[in-house]
């Protein structure tokens, strides 16, 4: 594609009259660098002799790379795993799927039926401490976030609380862009509008009676997303009902967003934490989301070993599309969640680095011996 | 991927109407009273070379450029874009390709610019017309056929004129051509004899004429035309007109104060313009290469189309897949027909993954093109000091087919000699001439006695002399003094076409004949006894390519009429008395047996009335309008019979600076070096032994008249010989005949001379019963031989070889070199075509794709430019497919993950950017920088150009690696990422990342590996590379920060924002990136080690070849060391020829 180039159109000519009394079009002497008389600047670029790194990765450089390298990947993957392997991490399935028996089989069934609200709790042991801060995270599977049709189904601008984005949602949104009456729906969009909602409450067994696990809802959101990427429409009055006013909410939510946390207007609206968390696509089918942490009051330096409840709202249904539903609680570290892929690949690849290194130290080796013979 | 040929829009200037003559009236002047003028319709004077106009720039522009195979391509793709819900914004592909638009619109807008700056500049000139009596000045451009102009000197004539009366009272004036083939001579045109005298504007006005003349043609050297002068109340005169009556647009008045001529071309139909046509579209391998591997993306492209939407309907058929209860379809997807569905899935697909083919790509190979010819043009060791010129670059496509020529055809003359010509010795009726051995050249007259070797008669001798003082074409330019008054000899100097005659010019000034000068139809002569001596001149036969020789007929002072002719010794000896030959035969064998040119001298008396019938035969001939050159040639064969051969002249053709290394360079790089010349086997021989195309151990294989014999069987013979020398070949050539064709370790080699009438009975046969199979027996014997010696060779049968090896099995890349106009066809039929800028005019350098001062120059241009380019773009054109492969693969894996719902792995700038921005400039500072072998090493160890012989980094197995290495780093990319976000949990704090963070995550590795992979191909680092190396990868993160870090109004989702500053916040993903840059260029880095490794271990010592030693003996088991003794006795060896001739001193 692409420039037609210069070369052997007019470079040069045409730019005086004698050379366009030649051939017009300047085929004559056209081209680069004709002028006669004109030396060639004897510059090191214009020679191609400027100066230059010319680095031959030879076994001698090589070698030592390729230790050094390995021992480093060692090192590092022992860390990864160490890390890794410390973290707890404990995985409740509540689908309750029929037939598995599962506690929450009747609330899977009743909101298969439509119906919201069901409680079912759940009883598990701890078998060792968790140590603080611990993060409560729910994890969907089968559930494609990441389709895009579902993931381009949502207005930033309406998010972001401008009041025309709120009057007029992007096109993206529909279907549920407006209700049946074409009143604009807000949030819009199908992410917004599939916001999960089951709820969790946790109780720790001690000394016979069940205590409430303080969980802490703040700080489960990118900050620069609750802070600035999502935002309410301008209170009217004081009141952010009023600022919804005109907008409806979206079919499957019981209520409407001003309502999501009513008494924390911080945290209501779309600056719902919970929300924001929801808005954030997840990038494969099977994803968890952060939910809550437990880092309040007494179990502030962990969850203690021992037993617990977890009582449920069933709200969300998944067995329609086959997916699961899961609970997890698990420890932080550095490194963030659990993951043992790093460490072991970073294992593995150290590994291999320092037997290719071996291998290429007995080739290396051999070579200098054939080339010593030869010398011989 | 060049321009089209600009085809000129020139309604009046059509094919059809080149056929017929045209009359023109001069003045505009009706012939008689009765003639109604009927004013007749030509084009006007006005010079169009730009192709747009402000009005249809636009449309006219986008066309052109939408007609492009690529840019068409684009734009569907862009139109798909818009039309069908796409994943990807139109802008990701519209702004690379209307970025690519504007900027070559831009370029294009610019050049029209400058050529309707210089088209308004040529018509606007003012030039002065004779309208009654009178000069009226006006612009060029309103000049219409028949007006009489008036140029005055240095004057640039505004368009093809028919010279009527100059300032000079002889009708002569003086015209250089340089701005329209280079050749800066000066050239002698001749008014129109009857009306030489109209000197004033009373004068010109009074004439009443008209011209009848063929209707334009684009050769410049031809014209063919009548002029029918009317004076009151006589039968009208006419006069034939031919070239030299005609002054060419574009050419300039010189050493004349003005002339008056009639315009008969104009504007558009002028010669010059004619003349003007797009070089022709050469394509190279490499390109042919792109277009393959096009092809094969193209493929994958469309399979993973149809992968992804057969997959997607596949998954779609379970129901909670195709519409769980989150995701919603609108009631118009719900709609649409499922055929209709598909479709659009298609396409969107298709939208998704086009990026594997980049635009990008041709305009870096454009840029990289364009920008890397600068090189060779900047090249000091190809800029040569006598001329004070560099190379020149006419096209910049073909820079990598310098690095892959196999067949190399040179030209002898100016191309492998200087060209310079020296008068070596000459010999009249038998008897030597030779004078001293310290020969000063130039100007300086040496007058002193020459030594003889015998002597001929007295009066032998002077007719011999006074042969070569008259029989050439030479003419005197000096200081000020061009009509050759004596004022100073120093100061003179003879200008002539060919530098043969220059020569013999000289040599004659030796022996004490001086040529002169002409003065109006006179000739001067100085002889031996300072007598001056006038000859009139009264026609002249000019040289001409077929008949070889040429010819003078003069009138002496006495009143004798003599014809002088020289020529090639076959074209003069048969027209000379037999019993004459002999003792001159044996001295031109000699002489051309030591490589020198030689020509034979003849003579023949006229008589009045011969001369008078020929006279007549001979402006009879040029009055004919059609056919005129065959007539001709038919009166000049007649003429020039049953002449006297006087003697023959030896001049010696220097053997250029470093031709034999160059050639010897040239072979042991693989290529093999055919010599095609027009001049006698003998010379030609004993330069190709000079110039080592043959080595003293070279087995010849001679096909020639000489070996034929005169017999009526030249054809069996001919055949018998060809199957003689084919079985010879074959055993030593054992089957694996293609295996050999690069390797010099082969016992025997072979050398093949071919003379040009035994070629035309191979090619054009007779009887064409088995022709064809004798014509690839020939072939096959040509393709084995090492070096081919082609003499006696007609221009056209230049590029009839050139043609017939191109078009061999396996269509090898071939070269031709040259620097004349007879080289001008092979030039232009080899696949790369270099023009020597030498003494025979510019017009191979005009015609060449890169020109050269000095045949030893192509070592450098070859073996180091076009290997180095081949070497650049070869790796450029893997690297993008590369680079693409690895960045489409993820995002083709990701639809398995995303329910096959197009969703992008990536962001849109990110799509957008990633060839624009990211990539591409490390990529094109490499490819105009790298020098994986410095230039020294590459020229002085010509045996590396073999390693990228055969496009070998174009093979399909080299594709095929880099294809691998794409796949294995995608499938890194992707999954490596895909494991990580097992646990999307990869914050500190337990925050999650969602998909654009994964996303950005693999784009991150992808960027920084394919970079890195380039910094590892790179060997040469300059400062340039390590700028943009570093500097892109340093861009990147910025813009990352930069398009992550503001809410930007005019996107719908914000879904970059801050994505990339939270994924730095993590350490687990920085360790992620680092390991699978690490994975991903792991197998890279140990092939280079392996390789290095090896090569380590086969190195070889380098080799300092002592000037005259063969490189094949070095390869054929000679090491440097292997006796110095040696080598002595080689170079005598070959010097035997030489040292006979020393003696004979």
């Amino acid at each position: 594609m692409g420039p037609c180039p210069v070369v052997g159109q007019w470079q040069g000519s045409g730019l005086s009259l004698g050379l366009h009394g030649a051939l017009p079009g300047g085929g004559a002497m056209a081209g680069i660098g004709a002028l006669p008389g004109n030396k060639p600047d004897n510059t090191a670029f214009t020679q191609q002799r400027l100066p230059a790194w010319q680095p031959l990765l030879s076994a001698g450089t090589a070698l030592p790379l390729f230790f050094c390298a390995g021992l480093a990947c060692l090192a590092l993957g022992l860390g990864l795993h160490f890390s890794s392997a410390t973290i707890r991490e404990l995985e409740l399935d509540y689908t309750g799927a029929p037939g598995s028996g599962h506690n929450c089989s009747r609330c899977a069934n009743a909101s298969r039926a439509g119906a919201a609200g069901c409680t079912c709790s759940l009883r598990f042991e701890l078998p060792e401490r968790f140590p603080g801060p611990v993060c409560l995270y729910y994890q969907l599977a089968n559930y494609y976030q990441n389709h895009r049709r579902y993931s381009v189904s949502r207005d930033d601008r309406q998010l972001s609380g401008v009041a025309s984005g709120l009057s007029n949602p992007a096109r993206e949104c529909s279907p549920f862009r407006t209700d049946p009456r074409g009143i604009p729906i807000a949030p819009c969009g199908a992410i917004a509008n599939s916001l999960f909602n089951d709820t969790f409450a946790l109780y720790h067994l001690a000394n016979g009676t069940f205590y409430p696990v303080p969980l802490d809802n703040r700080g489960i959101s990118w900050w620069t997303d609750s802070n600035i990427k999502f935002s309410n429409p301008e209170l009217i009055n004081g009141s952010l009902e009023a600022a919804f006013r005109g907008t409806a909410k979206p079919p499957n939510w019981p209520h409407a967003a001003y309502t999501l946390d009513m008494g924390n207007l911080n945290n209501t609206g779309f600056i719902n934490e919970d929300f924001i968390v929801w808005m954030r696509t997840a990038a494969l089918p099977t994803f968890r989301k952060l939910y809550r942490r437990v880092r309040e009051g007494n179990f502030s330096s962990g969850l203690p070993q021992g037993t617990y409840r977890l009582d449920i709202t069933y709200n969300y249904p998944v067995l329609s599309f086959q997916g699961t539903k899961k609970v997890i609680f698990s420890t932080v570290s550095w490194m963030g969640g659990k993951n043992p892929f790093l460490g072991i690949v970073y294992l593995i690849f150290g590994s291999a680095c320092i037997l290719t290194g071996f291998v290429m130290l007995a080739v290396h080796i051999k070579f200098q011996k054939q080339n010593q013979m030869d010398v011989e | 991927m060049k321009c089209k040929n600009r085809v000129l829009n020139s309604k009046c200037a059509g094919e059809e109407k080149r056929v017929g003559t045209r009359t023109v009236f001069v003045g505009h002047r009706p012939v008689s009273e009765t003639d109604a003028y009927v004013e007749q319709k030509f084009c006007d004077n006005r010079i169009v070379s730009s192709k747009y106009t402000v009005w249809n720039f636009l449309p006219k522009n986008l066309f052109e450029q939408f007609r492009r195979i690529a840019n068409f391509y684009f734009l569907i793709i862009f139109l798909v874009q818009v039309i069908v819900d796409t994943p990807t914004s139109p802008v990701t592909s519209g702004l690379p390709l209307f970025f690519v638009i504007i900027v070559t619109a831009i370029k294009q807008g610019y050049e029209d610019w400058l050529r309707h700056r210089a088209d308004k500049e040529v018509n606007k000139s003012s030039v002065f017309i004779v309208e009654n009596a009178k000069q009226v000045k006006k612009h060029s451009e309103k000049i219409k056929v028949g007006d009489i102009v008036e140029v005055k000197a240095d004057e640039t004539f505004p368009c093809d004129l028919i010279f009527l009366a100059s300032s000079n009272d002889d009708g002569i004036c003086y015209v250089t051509t340089a701005s329209l083939d280079g050749e800066s001579n000066f050239k002698t045109h001749y008014a129109v004899r009857d009306t030489t005298g109209l000197q004033t504007d009373d004068d010109i006005d009074s004439l009443t004429a008209t011209i009848e003349c063929e209707q334009p043609q684009p050769d410049l050297y031809k014209f063919v035309g009548r002029i029918n002068i009317y004076r009151s109340n006589q039968e009208p005169v006419a006069r034939s007109l031919g070239p030299e009556n005609l002054l060419l647009k574009g050419s300039t008045l010189k050493n004349t104060k003005k002339i008056y001529g009639v315009a008969v071309y104009t504007g558009m139909e002028t010669k010059m313009a004619l003349n003007y046509q797009g070089k022709s579209q050469k394509r190279s391998a490499v390109e042919k290469s792109i277009n393959a591997f096009l092809v094969v993306y193209l493929c994958i492209l469309v399979s993973k189309a149809t992968v992804c939407t057969t997959l997607k309907y596949i998954w779609q058929s379970n129901p909670f897949n195709d519409e769980p209860w989150y995701n919603q379809k609108t009631i118009k997807e719900r709609d649409t027909f499922k055929i209709l569905r598909m479709f659009t899935d298609f396409l969107s697909f298709m939208v998704l993954f086009n990026f594997i083919i980049p635009v990008s790509m041709y305009v870096t190979v454009e840029m990289q093109k364009f920008l890397g010819s600068f090189f060779i043009a900047w090249d000091k060791e190809m800029y040569d000091e006598e001329i004070k010129e560099g190379a020149l670059v006419n096209t910049s496509d073909l820079n990598e087919e310098l690095g892959q020529v196999e067949y190399v055809f040179t030209d002898k003359t100016g191309t492998l000699t200087e060209n310079s010509m020296k008068f070596i010795e000459c010999c009249i009726d038998g008897h030597k001439y030779k004078d001293g051995i310290s020969e000063v050249d130039g100007f300086s007259h040496t007058d002193g006695p020459l030594r003889y070797y015998g002597k001929a008669e007295k009066c032998r001798e002077e007719l011999f002399l006074r042969a070569l003082c008259l029989c050439h074409t030479v003419q005197i330019k000096g200081g000020d003094n061009v009509d050759g008054l004596r004022v100073n000899q120093e100061c003179w100097t003879y200008i002539s076409s060919s530098p043969d005659e220059i020569a013999l010019v000289k040599g004659a000034k030796k022996y004490g004949f001086t040529f002169l000068g002409h003065e109006a139809d006179y000739m001067k002569v100085q002889n031996q006894k300072n007598e001056i001596e006038k000859y009139q001149l009264l026609h002249v036969l000019n040289f001409d390519p077929v008949r070889r020789r040429m010819s003078v007929i003069v009138k002496t002072s006495t009143g004798k009429f003599l014809l002088f002719c020289k020529g090639a010794d076959s074209s003069i000896f048969p027209r000379v008395q037999q019993d004459e030959i002999q003792q001159t035969k044996v001295h031109v064998e000699r002489n051309a047996m030591d490589g020198y040119r030689t020509l034979c001298v003849a003579f023949k008396e006229l008589t009045q009335e011969d001369y008078k019938k020929i006279n007549d035969q001979l402006s009879e001939a040029k009055m004919a309008l059609q056919d005129r050159e065959e007539k001709m040639a038919r009166i000049f064969d007649d003429i020039e019979a049953d002449m006297h051969l006087i003697g023959a002249t030896a001049v010696e053709d220097r053997l250029q600076e470093h031709a034999a290394e160059t050639i010897e360079a040239l072979q042991t790089a693989g290529m093999k070096v055919w010599v095609l010349t027009g001049d006698k086997m003998e010379t030609a021989k004993s330069t190709c032994y000079a110039s080592r195309l043959f080595q003293t151990n070279t087995e010849l294989l001679e096909l020639t008249t000489k070996t034929m014999g005169d017999s009526d069987r030249k054809e069996e013979r001919l055949h018998e010989l060809l199957l003689e020398y084919h079985k010879k070949l074959l055993q030593d050539f054992p089957k694996n005949s293609g295996k050999l064709k690069r390797s010099w370790t082969v016992s025997q080699e072979y050398g093949l001379i071919i003379d040009g009438s035994t070629l035309s009975l191979i090619l054009n046969p007779s009887q064409d019963s088995s022709s064809s199979n004798y014509k690839s027996i020939f072939l096959q014997i040509c393709l084995k031989c090492t070096s081919v010696l082609c003499c006696r060779m007609a221009p056209l049968q230049k590029a009839q070889i050139v043609r017939m090896v191109k078009n061999t099995k396996g269509n090898p890349i071939t070269l031709s070199i040259g620097d004349g106009a007879n080289d001008v066809s092979m030039i232009l039929e080899a696949h790369v075509g270099i023009g020597i800028k030498g003494k025979e005019g510019r017009q191979a350098a005009r015609n060449s794709d890169y020109a050269v001062p000095k045949f030893k120059h192509l070592r450098k241009l070859l073996l180091a430019h076009g290997h180095l380019y081949y070497v650049r773009i070869a790796h450029l054109v893997q690297y993008f497919f590369y680079k693409n492969l690895c960045f489409i693969l993820p995002q083709f894996l990701y639809q398995f993950f995303c329910g096959f719902s197009q969703q992008p792995l990536y962001d849109a700038a990110y799509l957008t950017m990633y060839n624009i921005c990211f990539t591409s400039l490390p990529i094109l500072a490499y490819s105009l920088l790298e020098q994986h072998i410095n230039i020294e090493t590459l020229t002085s160890d010509p045996r590396l150009y073999m390693k990228i012989s055969d496009n070998a980094m174009l093979q399909w197995k080299p594709f095929l690696y880099w294809t691998f290495l794409g796949s294995f780093e995608g499938l890194v990319f992707f999954f490596g990422v895909y494991f990580l976000f097992q646990n999307s949990s990869l914050e500190h704090n337990g925050k999650v990342f969602g998909n654009w963070t994964f996303g950005t995550i693999v784009f991150t590795v992808l960027v920084f590996t394919v970079t890195l992979k380039l910094a590892l191909d790179t060997r040469f680092w300059t400062w340039m590379n390590h700028f943009v190396i570093w500097g892109s990868l340093a861009f990147y993160v910025f813009f990352s920060f930069f398009w992550g870090g503001i809410i930007w109004p005019f996107l719908k989702q914000q879904r970059m924002y801050f994505v990339f500053a939270h994924m730095v916040t993590s350490v687990s993903t920085w360790l992620a990136i680092v390991l699978l840059i690490f994975i991903s260029l792991s197998p890279e880095i140990l092939l280079v080690v392996f390789k290095n490794a090896k090569r380590k271990n086969h190195q070889t010592v380098p080799f300092n070849l002592p000037m005259l030693l063969s490189y094949k003996r070095m390869e054929n088991g000679y090491t440097s060391e292997m006796k110095f003794q040696d080598a002595v006795t080689n170079l005598t060896q070959r010097c035997h020829l030489r040292i006979p001739q020393m003696q004979q001193l």
